[in-house]
């Protein structure tokens, strides 16, 4: 009796993980797919796989878009960790005054739309002449990320037991052998899980790439949203390029789900 | 003479670490100073100027004039109801498709983890390409899977996202945002005591009873932060409206109509007041949220 409840428990978790997956599972599906297959008034799940919208969007010069996504997340995390490690060292580890406050700013920071920001980020852009800038536009994402990064590191770094530190400075350690062999090898994991986090919103952002860039430095998520406005068909290339711009995140992820859960509450939860 | 020694160097080295966290975070402060909160004081200047970029002739001080316009125009009121509507309804029904979720995870079954790992799927998923792939291959009139389950079901089909843009909005956000809080909530139902869990149940409390004294209790500081969390993120969601609705059906939030003034309307100045009133909203439903969800966060910070 109790058996036959838990497997009718586990067929509807099944039935939900899956139905609630579907939409993603449909898109790597339509990849495969040509235009007219895709297009489909029935929806089709035995077909020919066709390679046509892969084939498509490499014409359509997606490895450029990716390229920009790719120099725009890496260099904005790079800059992210070397911003943030120091700044959470100094507010967790070594103690400051008016932490709060300093914390309190930075998450408010995260609280300010950013719509507010991107017409004068604009026009100064403008000016200095580095619209369409893929460093200009990884800055932008650098302050977008800057302050979810010092709340994880913070929770990290507060994690390392006071007494190993302690230890380490009664045995004359100086400040860099205490960073670089007690506290460093200890939160590796964490600054790993930081750098994913930032990588991924970074990845994944869309308004300020819409607005920021144009031709030269244009990331992933606006050249999406370009097929749109294609005539005729377009589900298939669109899944295809879907896929290639969603696929790297959803690896990591899947691959990093417990770093991201510690990562994404912020250490609020243990 | 001996005590003063010690005294004395504590001192010193104390000053010493203030110097030093002092310049350990300066250069994030200044940063993200530089990049935040000058934009922010632009942007206040900005709102005082008449500044249209298709008529650059007639640029000069308007005082509060945008503002002005801002509160007479009448599109304020409608933006701040759809953002605060759809960023609540969209927290709330993340919240409750997440707690669902968590509570079928977390029982132990075959495959327990692949089932997750699907669930947590399309949190990962770029936003724009959740927006496309809705809009075009689930929520579309003629090939999207939606309207053809409906459609077999003896309904006519739906034009989701014309005719019900604010629906679905939700179900595209409630379903990028459920597993984010689903992952938070897990962790939660998790960390609960087993032998509290195993007292209850030799007591013969019941599962529903179970859940609502013992389990709800526990998973209140989750829920905070799944709150506050997603409240950060889904304010600012801006993609799916750009992509998916353009604004239309009361789908036009602040975001979306600041974007709309300025880059579209092109008159600068407006956009920046705008942004001012925007951003004074903002502040207030923060420091509301902050305030009392805020001592989450600070736990252990003054240890």
């Amino acid at each position: 009796m109790r058996s036959a409840k838990a497997s009718i428990i586990t067929f509807i978790t099944w039935v939900i993980a899956v139905t609630y997956f579907f939409p993603v599972l449909w898109m790597f599906i339509n990849a495969f797919k040509t235009e007219n297959d895709a297009a489909s008034l029935t929806p089709k799940f035995i077909f020919t796989p066709s390679f046509e919208g892969f084939q498509r969007l490499m014409d359509r010069g997606m490895a450029s878009y990716l390229t920009n996504s790719i120099l725009a997340s890496v260099t904005s995390t790079v800059l992210v960790l070397l911003l943030s490690v120091p700044a959470a060292y100094a507010l967790s580890i070594r103690p400051i005054v008016k932490v709060q406050d300093v914390l309190f700013f930075f998450i408010s920071t995260r609280f300010m739309p950013a719509a507010a920001s991107i017409l004068p980020m604009f026009m100064i852009f403008k000016t200095l002449n580095v619209l369409d800038n893929v460093f200009a536009l990884s800055l932008v994402y650098a302050a977008m990320n800057l302050p979810i990064a010092i709340w994880m590191m913070r929770s990290f770094l507060s994690e390392v037991p006071m007494e190993i530190i302690e230890a380490a400075r009664i045995d004359g350690a100086n400040f860099r052998t205490e960073v670089t062999k007690v506290v460093l090898p200890i939160v590796l994991p964490g600054i790993a899980a930081v750098a994913l986090i930032c990588f991924i919103f970074s990845w994944n952002e869309y308004f300020f790439s819409v607005l920021l860039t144009s031709a030269n430095a244009k990331t992933t998520p606006p050249f999406l949203a370009s097929f749109v406005d294609g005539r005729g068909q377009f589900l298939a290339v669109l899944s295809a390029a879907s896929t290639v711009a969603a696929l790297p995140v959803i690896i990591a992820g899947w691959l990093a789900q417990k770093q991201l859960v510690r990562g994404l509450a912020m250490g609020a939860v243990k | 003479m001996t005590t003063a020694t010690p005294t004395m160097t504590k001192a010193a080295s104390g000053l010493r670490n203030i110097a030093l966290s002092r310049a350990l975070v300066a250069p994030a402060l200044i940063f993200s100073i530089a990049l935040t909160q000058i934009p922010f004081l632009v942007t206040i200047y900005f709102s005082l100027m008449r500044w249209n970029l298709l008529q650059p002739k007639e640029r000069g001080f308007a005082g509060f004039e945008n503002y002005i316009y801002v509160f007479k125009t009448g599109d304020l009121f409608p933006a701040i109801k759809a953002t605060v509507g759809l960023t609540a309804i969209s927290v709330v029904t993340s919240l409750l498709v997440g707690l669902l979720f968590a509570i079928l995870l977390d029982r132990t079954f075959r495959g327990q983890s692949i089932a997750r790992t699907l669930i947590i799927t399309p949190f990962l998923i770029m936003p724009a390409a959740s927006a496309l792939i809705w809009k075009f291959s689930m929520f579309d009139t003629n090939i999207g899977v939606i309207n053809y389950i409906v459609q077999k079901l003896g309904f006519s089909a739906i034009g989701w996202s014309t005719e019900y843009p604010y629906i679905s909005v939700i179900i595209l956000l409630t379903w990028q945002y459920a597993p984010f809080m689903m992952l938070i909530l897990l962790s939660g139902l998790q960390s609960q005591s087993r032998e509290v869990l195993e007292a209850a149940a030799v007591d013969r409390a019941g599962a529903w009873r179970t859940f609502l004294l013992i389990t709800l209790p526990h998973l209140r500081q989750y829920i905070e932060i799944s709150i506050l969390l997603g409240t950060i993120m889904l304010l600012q969601a801006f993609d799916p409206v750009a992509i998916m609705t353009k604004g239309t059906g009361g789908t036009k939030t602040l975001a979306y109509l600041l974007y709309e003034r300025a880059f579209v309307g092109m008159n600068v100045g407006q956009a920046a007041a705008y942004g001012v009133v925007t951003v004074v909203l903002t502040i207030i439903v923060a420091t509301i949220a902050l305030r009392t969800l805020f001592k989450v966060f600070m736990t252990g910070v003054n240890k």
